[in-house]
């Protein structure tokens, strides 16, 4: 390595941090202010690139259309925020955070579709800034300008948001209701009017972020994941809250990953930003600059008590949907086929984020790790697939062990970024090893033996095995384990006064949890005879996600409710609507104002209100 | 009498601040001691280097002469130290009958079974445990929706369950009706004497502290600045200089 070459991607990685700082700057104070974790922010992001493109196109590409149209790129999505924050965030802030979360990922949906109704599939490739073109010299290689005043604007930006933070009223509100947002409106200030413009800030920051990005990369329709996971890890890197710590960790995980490029480990740089990230949380569990966050003040809704499941209702849908397939066509058992997995998968996902309270964003890591498994161990090792499909599933458990052993170090927020980042590096391994996995093409002939090849014997198959993994998960919650599980969450220190060790417990739940995931992936995998990096993606964890909380987190039977209802939903609208995304958005957000329980609490409250007295 | 909770020398800094400076008492079985003193005076910082919380800087913490400084909440718990909370902490979506269950589980080591059906066992037990504090009538409501001076004798409870040799109360009637606080207080002391518990207790309400403590350790500025009977510590011209003033 020469010093040159050094100096080189050190700029480049620099040039790099000034929109990470920009976007992760947004969505830190946007959480710090309404504790909403924007899961939308990459969405802006993309909006703003999108927004330059084409005012780039309409205001002309000369230096003045260039800028103005960076700055009304901003402008506009910054407004786009506060359409999402006045006409859906703002009715739902009393309900619980998941929720908020729920709704945050609906928008993500809708979003997605405007983009592509108004924009189009293609990937839109912006011209080069006018103006700043050209190359300069350093130590005899060529820099785009561009870049070079990239790396101006972050500094700048934080400049001048510290002044806005530190020198205006509104910054002193910010920052007060950042640290007790109970006490600001108690002392009566207008939080809707507080929230609104924090939301704007937020997403303008976003929006610009998106807008400079314009002459280095092109804008496309799957930039709103990936970013939002940048920018999570920049956050929890950098200490949620903080903006000299978003800061500092863009320009660490900007640089680490130009260097990554710049020296030939280019595979490196999808996984280097989570390294960084899962080194910091363990050593620094609030990030390079956070602080503990404080102890609400009010406990809060504690959840209800949870009873366990009947078992002649039970019985009587389980035999309901083994006759199905007797009556019904192909297409019915291929969608109860899918139904049945994703219902495993939801509820293994419950297991850990209701009655224990470690919500993951980042459950697919087990599905897809489990599907990819159960392929591999059946095309590259020549088992029978009868042993890989069931062998699978604990070579998903065991990354739940690596995984969980640091997860369970964290909790809240910082957990679930945490979770998040695993999965990311799951995906990034399982896309970038070509030689094993396929790459993105993802691996093909993984059909089932002869005696499970038919569609209603497989899914009878599957139907049992999901009903064993569901069986076993509810009655670990109603065991002594399942009990320490929801004790912990509601009270670790008392949990822990009682002589329980929490963090084994909930180790071994998250090893369940990643287990049962792993089989419902790998059952999956045999039944499509294929299976693709996309099953280990932000968008099959968010999947799941939804499934929970469309069906009531606080239930026991919702996630597989929501499991079926979303499951069928996407495939009805995805065969009706190209814009199926938006649509099923649109429903989810209608369900989380009309039903902020979920689905079957919504309908457990309906039922209670009308029962006779 | 050998003492069953030994306390010599204990120190604890932060940064710059001396928050306990040679802290020393010992408390004997069925006895009750009140740690008290004014707002900063070190009590909850010398009651969380006892219960594992906190490490001391120096010292040594004795359970019925074994060393048990910087040990985690968890082992000493496990060798027979019983708290209750100054913010009561329970488990609020489990019922009062589950909450008791969780601690006898836990001291039985129960708790490891992954397909037994929890709350089976140790009902009866659990029961009894309700029936000394007064609680069995509510045994089978959720903890998140009682009040709150049920929530403090649920607590108890559960203190109890292992039947410890020692019960550290951090603040046992914070938050509480003043007519509640004494009957609160009076209920433990009977229970303590009756099973030879020895009972460390912190405390802001003087009637608590001198109708049921049977000694008396003051904190002031993190030193121990009087001990003895409560009439003693009554009359003692510090502890009113601290309290009243010096003006007095």
């Amino acid at each position: 390595m020469t010093f040159a070459s050094f100096v080189i991607q050190l700029l480049n990685g620099l040039a790099a941090a000034s929109s990470l700082f920009l976007v992760s700057a947004g969505l830190s104070l946007i959480f710090g202010v309404t504790r909403i974790v924007n899961f939308a922010h990459g969405s802006l992001y993309m909006l703003g690139l999108y927004g330059a493109y084409s005012l780039i196109e309409a205001l002309g590409r000369t230096p003045l259309g260039f800028w103005s149209a960076v700055v009304l790129a901003a402008l506009a999505v910054g407004l786009a925020g506060v359409v999402i924050e006045v006409v859906v965030l703002r009715r739902i802030y009393r309900s619980p955070e998941l929720f908020q979360l729920l709704a945050t990922f609906a928008i993500v949906l809708v979003i997605k579709d405007v983009a592509l109704a108004a924009w189009g599939p293609e990937d839109l490739v912006g011209p080069r800034a006018p103006g700043l073109s050209f190359p300069i010299e350093i130590l005899g290689r060529g820099i785009p300008a561009y870049d070079l005043m990239l790396i101006v604007v972050g500094p700048v930006v934080l400049a001048l948001m510290w002044l806005l933070l530190a020198r205006t009223r509104w910054g002193a509100l910010v920052r007060a209701a950042t640290q007790d947002r109970e006490m600001v409106g108690a002392l009566g200030v207008d939080q809707a009017r507080l929230f609104t413009s924090v939301f704007f800030v937020g997403a303008a920051l976003a929006g610009l972020g998106g807008a400079l990005q314009i002459p280095r990369e092109p804008a496309t329709l799957d930039l709103d994941l990936s970013v939002i996971a940048d920018a999570f890890v920049v956050t929890v890197v950098g200490g949620l809250g903080s903006l000299g710590g978003a800061f500092l960790a863009a320009v660490l995980i900007g640089v680490a990953k130009a260097f990554c490029i710049g020296f030939g480990f280019s595979k490196l740089t999808l996984v280097v930003e989570f390294v960084i990230m899962g080194v910091v949380l363990v050593l620094r569990p609030y990030g390079l600059l956070g602080k503990a966050p404080a102890t609400p003040r009010a406990i809060g809704e504690t959840p209800p008590p949870l009873g366990p499941p009947r078992r002649w209702p039970v019985a009587a849908w389980l035999v309901l949907f083994a006759l199905v397939p007797l009556v019904g066509d192909r297409y019915v058992t291929v969608l109860l086929t899918d139904i049945v997995c994703f219902a495993l998968f939801a509820v293994s996902l419950h297991f850990i984020m209701g009655p224990a309270g470690m919500v993951s964003f980042g459950h697919a890591a087990y599905f897809g790790l489990g599907a990819y498994a159960g392929a591999l161990l059946f095309k590259k090792a020549g088992l029978p697939m009868e042993l890989a499909l069931v062998l699978a599933p604990f070579v998903a458990g065991l990354f739940a062990v690596v995984y969980g052993w640091f997860c369970v170090r964290l909790s809240g927020v910082y957990l679930a970024m945490l979770t998040l980042a695993f999965a990311q590096i799951s995906w990034s391994i399982v896309f970038q090893w070509d030689e094993l996995t396929a790459g993105s093409n993802g691996l093909v002939g993984v059909w089932p033996s002869a005696w499970l090849s038919g569609k209603p014997a497989y899914y009878w198959m599957a139907l049992a095995l999901c009903g064993i993994g569901i069986a076993i998960l509810w009655r670990a919650l109603f065991s002594p384990f399942g009990y320490v599980l929801r004790a912990g969450r509601d009270s670790p220190l008392r949990a822990e006064a009682i002589g329980i060790d929490l963090r084994a417990y909930q180790w071994a739940a998250f090893v369940l949890a990643g287990t049962m995931a792993g089989l419902a992936g790998s059952i999956f995998a045999f039944s499509k005879g294929s299976i693709a990096p996309s099953s280990v993606s932000i968008a099959q964890s968010t999947d799941g996600l939804v499934m929970v909380l469309l069906g009531g987190v606080e239930t026991l039977t919702g996630p597989v409710v929501g499991a079926a209802i979303f499951t069928w939903l996407r495939d009805l609208l995805a065969r009706e609507t190209d814009f199926w995304r938006a649509a099923l958005g649109l429903m989810i957000l209608l369900i989380v104002v009309v039903f902020p329980q979920g689905l079957v609490g919504g309908l457990a409250a309906l039922y209670a209100r009308w029962r006779p007295a | 009498m050998t003492a069953v909770l030994q306390v010599d020398g204990l120190h604890k800094a932060f940064g710059g601040v001396r928050a306990v400076e040679d802290v020393a008492f010992a408390v004997s079985a069925g006895e009750l001691l009140a740690l008290i003193g004014p707002n900063g005076a070190g009590k909850s910082t010398c009651f969380n280097m006892l219960n594992g919380q906190l490490e001391p800087d120096s010292g040594v913490v004795e359970l019925e002469g074994r060393d048990i400084t910087g040990m985690s909440p968890r082992a000493i718990w496990r060798l027979g130290v019983g708290r209750t909370f100054q913010i009561t902490a329970t488990f609020a979506s489990l019922s009062v009958r589950e909450n008791v269950q969780m601690a006898l589980y836990s001291h039985a080591g129960k708790l490891r079974s992954l397909l037994s059906r929890f709350g089976t066992a140790l009902r009866t037990e659990a029961d009894a445990l309700l029936d000394q504090v007064g609680m069995l009538d509510q045994a089978d409501r959720p903890c998140g929706v009682l009040a709150y001076g049920d929530l403090k004798r649920v607590e108890l409870a559960m203190a109890l369950a292992n039947q410890p040799r020692l019960l550290l109360m951090d603040e046992p009637t914070a938050g509480m009706a003043p007519r509640e606080r004494v009957a609160l207080m009076e209920l433990a002391a009977r229970l303590a004497r009756a099973q030879k518990i020895a009972v460390l207790f912190t405390e802001h309400d003087m009637d608590v502290v001198f109708s049921q403590a049977d000694r008396i350790v003051v904190l002031d500025r993190g030193r121990v600045i009087a001990g003895g009977l409560p009439a003693e510590v009554r009359a003692n011209p510090d502890v009113q200089a601290v309290y009243l003033g010096s003006g007095h």
